[in-house]
């Protein structure tokens, strides 16, 4: 815990000099006509770096405790991560449709065993049942790739 | 003004294909209230082009209706997973999603829609009865009173979070920043992109809530085991009816998040401040605060109430003066305009069967609507008995379309993951993610608001003091900023022992 | 020879059915799938309110043989749809277009986002939205003389050293260059205060949060004909020629200096649109246009019917180009 307090620590001050040093180019003076753009963003960064030191101050001073995350955990969260995140990918290329029909077939057959027909009938189901509603009745447009250019969308 | 007129609107309202239409309408609103990023305003501009070929009436009822849906569904999966389909239910997922994992989601759903309709029918009378004095004052409205309510929000909140106040802090901060990041609207320059066109039209509220709260809640229940703790009790509508005998003991809650929601709905955005407002005062009224967070049902009524009655709300300014007191609104002026009608103040004199037309449409729909939404308790409930392995993926893809659907930005969908990590790795550190949501939502408003007035009184901060209305809404504000540090001196001045400590915030 | 004749008439025959079936695939081009159809604004506005009146138009007389989806981007005030649409690829270039307003000139030259409208491929104008000088209806100024001479010696009640107030919609956009163009020209001083849409920044009129606006007619018609507003003077060179308008004098009329500015409502089509898919698109929108419906809609939101396509239209917006980098030049509003 202690560890992942001081990182996330490290962190968020890190983000906060970014926004410190967008808002220093901004102006963050207070003009004629009230705060200038980067006057709150500056602030809000300031605050930002000092909560943070002392909560990073707060976290050393505790002892070791209990660990983030058990390695057990870990790998289970993972799991539902990473493949996740390939499904991200997937989608830049094939399309949102096929990607999670693969995501989802994959998965369910990965982690929950089910039979090739559940797989099958709710991996290919799903997607395309979102097709019709998004794409034909409620005309919002999702991530396409090659296989919907073929079928003329 | 009144029943008379009244009798006309039901005249027009209640027809078989009227009718027909505001379920087809409340159905399609459901399912867009459900899917997150697909918020009430897609919706009716989805289906505006469809309406051109009807009359007036049917097409304002099929719009609205579907509005009712979206307001009833926003509630669903908040509920189920965590994930709010609606910016407005993300108050509700504070007690709603505890409940369900207790296996108390049918109780949870009959609380969450009855509430919804409780506030949506105290608006609609309102309306009916007063709605030109009603606009009246929503014209007084300018941006130093919008500010004023902005902080009025937040200083309902202030000293409810128990936990290390450092990282509440942070968290709020965080909300700030990335609500500015984008366009500042002031100055018309561009903040914090550092050159990258995909970071020039922000984060979206709705893609950090999709990620913080759906995906990091996935990640977090597959940490404690592959499961959802779905409901196991039998499902059948005896739940509604048991429910509704335990509701009446809230009737202040109602009572408090119907004129909270009603108040807020007035200006453009009141809906999701208002369900804050309200959850935050029914837990600071409340004798038990300490049960808040853990699954509570007062914690669902709170926000419900307040987000439908303010869901109403927004319709008045529409009404009566043309302008738009949420982006539904705005898109169904559009329609009007487009279906050949002139929106505004004399809208009720030249028009009267379209305006009690829609007004009678607010009664069915929301009686029509309510009663669907109840009779689907037990099928909501019974999601939660899908098969892990094929929920969690289901629920991935749902929540990946969601964020896609906001802008229609593929980058949205990384952020949604990557707030899920963040979601995940501050809920195990303990940094309350409620603040940031807020602050994320309220931070654009705020400061524009903020420095609108600046700049109109060449700024000087005295403008929120001399006006009457700003100055009495600061004024209470204020009085909320200081209670954590006043209760304690209070207590010691009466000899009374310090309070508890307080219960901490989801 | 009669082999050979009979060979050459079946090259002839041949070649004739190729042409006859050349021709109209040349010069029919049809969308092959739906057409994106991108707002560079939020929902509700008056660009959207056209482009979804477009997709109703074109459902409702069966124009296009594919649906049409309006999407709307409006992050960066605007920036977001442009740059969508630019880096449109393939097939995908000939079903992408954008409708505009004054953005597209306005949010790169202020902004610098790497943007420009040559980028695109001009499809059509529809028509120009015109803009007026409004007053609370409650105040004295019958005139516009009268209330620039409050501004001029700061008589506005209620406000910060009499300073009167002008709202209007974003930084850096049409309202704020039109009111930097009256400052010039009269030598007067508001304090500009940005509002997010141009509905909001009416209703901050009725409440009197703002002592004036330059509203297009369509944001502000509904609370002056409930006697909330009081229109003084349009900005255009000639009066509105609708019945119900043309009462209101031209700002050269009323004021002595001629100061002028019309918003466009025209589409665009994605950067190396195809001629043919371009045709299809100008020839779709002048159908739209004749529509009744369309018709109606602009003469109730008092728009200046220009439909305009080819040169006509590149020639104006060349034009308008220079005229927005020259005021925004002058105004201080260009990226520093």
């Amino acid at each position: 815990m202690r560890t992942a307090d001081l990182i996330t620590a490290a962190v968020l001050i890190a983000g906060a000099a970014l926004v410190i040093f967008d808002s220093l180019r901004l102006g963050v003076g207070w003009g004629t006509d009230g705060p200038n753009s980067g006057f709150f963003p500056f602030w809000l960064g300031v605050g930002m770096v000092a909560a943070c030191l002392l909560i990073a101050f707060q976290a050393l001073r505790r002892s070791a405790d209990k660990p983030f995350v058990q390695r057990a955990q870990l790998s289970s969260v993972l799991k539902v991560l990473w493949p996740a995140t390939a499904a991200v990918v997937l989608m830049q290329f094939v399309g949102l449709y096929v990607a999670s029909a693969i995501y989802m077939g994959f998965y369910m057959r990965w982690v929950g065993r089910h039979r090739w027909a559940t797989v099958a009938a709710i991996g290919i189901g799903v997607p395309v049942a979102t097709f019709f509603v998004f794409e034909k009745w409620f005309l919002v447009p999702m991530p396409k790739g090659p296989l919907e250019t073929w079928l003329g969308y | 003004m009144g029943l008379e007129n009244l009798a006309l609107g039901f005249h027009h309202a209640v027809t078989p294909f009227n009718l027909f239409v505001a379920v087809i309408g409340i159905t399609l609103g459901t399912i867009i209230g459900v899917l997150p990023g697909l918020g009430g305003a897609n919706g009716v501009a989805i289906l505006l082009p469809l309406t051109f070929t009807m009359p007036p009436t049917s097409a304002i009822i099929l719009l609205t209706s579907l509005y009712w849906g979206a307001l009833f569904g926003g509630a669903i999966t908040s509920i189920l997973f965590n994930i709010p389909g609606e910016p407005w239910s993300v108050a509700t997922t504070f007690d709603g999603y505890p409940l369900a994992r207790q296996g108390q989601s049918g109780q949870a759903l009959t609380a969450a829609f009855t509430s919804s309709f409780v506030g949506a029918f105290f608006s609609i009378v309102l309306i009916t009865f007063f709605a030109p004095i009603l606009a009246e004052i929503a014209l007084k409205f300018g941006p130093p009173e919008f500010f004023a309510i902005q902080l009025l929000t937040f200083s309902s909140f202030v000293g409810l979070g128990g936990g290390n106040p450092l990282k509440s802090l942070v968290s709020i901060l965080i909300g700030f920043i990335l609500a500015a990041v984008g366009l500042d609207i002031v100055t018309g320059q561009l903040r914090m992109t550092f050159g990258f066109t995909d970071l020039m039209k922000g984060f979206d509220f709705i893609v950090a809530v999709i990620g913080l709260f759906g995906v990091g809640e996935i990640l977090l229940s597959v940490e404690e085991g592959l499961s959802f703790h779905g409901a196991t009790t039998g499902m059948n509508l005896r739940v509604v009816l048991d429910t509704w005998k335990t509701l009446p003991r809230y009737w202040r809650t109602f009572v408090r998040g119907s004129f909270i929601g009603f108040w807020m709905g007035f200006k453009p955005g009141g809906a999701t401040p208002a369900s804050f407002m309200s959850y935050a005062f029914a837990k600071r009224f409340s004798r038990h605060p300490e049960r808040f967070g853990k699954g509570e049902l007062e914690g669902v009524v709170a926000p419900e109430t307040a987000a439908h009655a303010a869901g109403v709300a927004a319709m008045l300014p529409m009404i009566t003066l043309g302008i738009p007191g949420s982006p539904t609104a705005a898109v169904m002026l559009g329609g009007l305009i487009i279906w050949g009608l002139q929106p505004g103040p004399l809208l009720f004199k030249e028009k009267p069967d379209f305006v009690w037309g829609l007004i009678a449409s607010m009664y069915t729909g929301n009686i029509l609507g309510v009663l669907m939404v109840l009779a689907g308790v037990p099928f909501f409930a019974a999601i939660l008995r899908i098969p892990f392995a094929i929920l969690t993926p289901l629920i991935v893809v749902v929540c990946a379309i969601g964020a896609y659907a906001v802008h229609s930005s593929m980058i949205d969908i990384w952020y949604m993951l990557i707030f899920g990590v963040v979601g995940y790795v501050f809920k195990k550190l303990d940094y309350p993610l409620a603040p940031l949501v807020l602050a994320l939502v309220l931070g654009d408003l705020a400061e524009n608001a903020l420095r609108q007035s600046l700049i109109m009184s060449q700024g000087t901060l005295t403008i929120f003091f001399t006006r009457p209305i700003a100055g009495a809404i600061t004024a209470v504000a204020i009085f909320f900023f200081a209670l954590p540090v006043i209760t304690p001196w209070w207590r010691r001045l009466r000899g009374l022992p310090a309070a508890a400590p307080a219960p901490r915030e989801t | 020879m009669k082999r050979q004749l009979s060979r050459l008439a079946t090259w002839l025959g041949l070649a004739a059915l190729v042409a006859v079936a050349a021709i109209p695939a040349a010069a029919a081009w049809e969308p092959a799938k739906p057409i994106e159809f991108v707002v560079p604004a939020g929902t509700g506005g008056g660009a959207d309110q056209m482009a979804r009146l477009i997709a109703g138009i074109a459902e409702k007389h069966k124009l296009s043989p594919r649906p049409i989806i309006v999407v709307n981007k409006a992050g960066g005030a605007g920036g977001e749809g442009f740059l969508h649409v630019k880096e449109k690829k393939g097939d995908d270039r000939n079903h992408s277009i954008i409708i505009t307003l004054s953005n597209l000139f306005t949010t790169p030259l202020h902004t610098g986002i790497p943007f420009n409208w040559k980028d695109l491929t001009p499809v059509a104008r529809l028509a120009l939205d015109q803009f007026i000088l409004w007053v609370n209806a409650e105040t004295p100024y019958k005139t516009a003389k009268e209330y620039l001479g409050a501004v001029s010696s700061k008589q506005c009640k209620e406000r910060q050293a009499g300073q009167c107030i002008m709202g209007g919609t974003g930084s850096a956009q049409e309202d704020q260059i039109i009111t930097i163009q009256l400052e010039q020209a009269l030598g007067v001083k508001f304090t500009y205060v940005p509002f997010k849409g141009g509905g909001e920044v009416c209703v901050n009129l009725v409440g009197q949060h703002v002592d004036s606006t330059v509203n297009n007619p369509i944001e502000c018609v509904s609370h002056w004909k409930a006697g909330r507003v009081r229109p003084l003077a349009v900005f255009d060179a000639g009066r509105i020629p609708e019945p119900e308008w043309k009462d209101i004098p031209t700002v050269k009329e009323a004021l002595g200096s001629d100061i002028q500015y019309l918003m466009l409502r025209g589409i665009f089509g994605a950067p190396g649109m195809h001629k043919n898919a371009v045709d299809w698109y100008a020839g779709f929108l002048k159908k739209v246009y004749e529509t009744p419906d369309f018709q109606e809609y602009m003469k109730q939101g008092a728009l200046k019917p220009a439909f305009a396509t080819g040169g006509e239209y590149g020639k104006w917006l060349e034009e308008n180009d220079k005229l927005h980098r020259d005021l925004m030049a002058k105004g201080g509003l260009l990226k520093k």
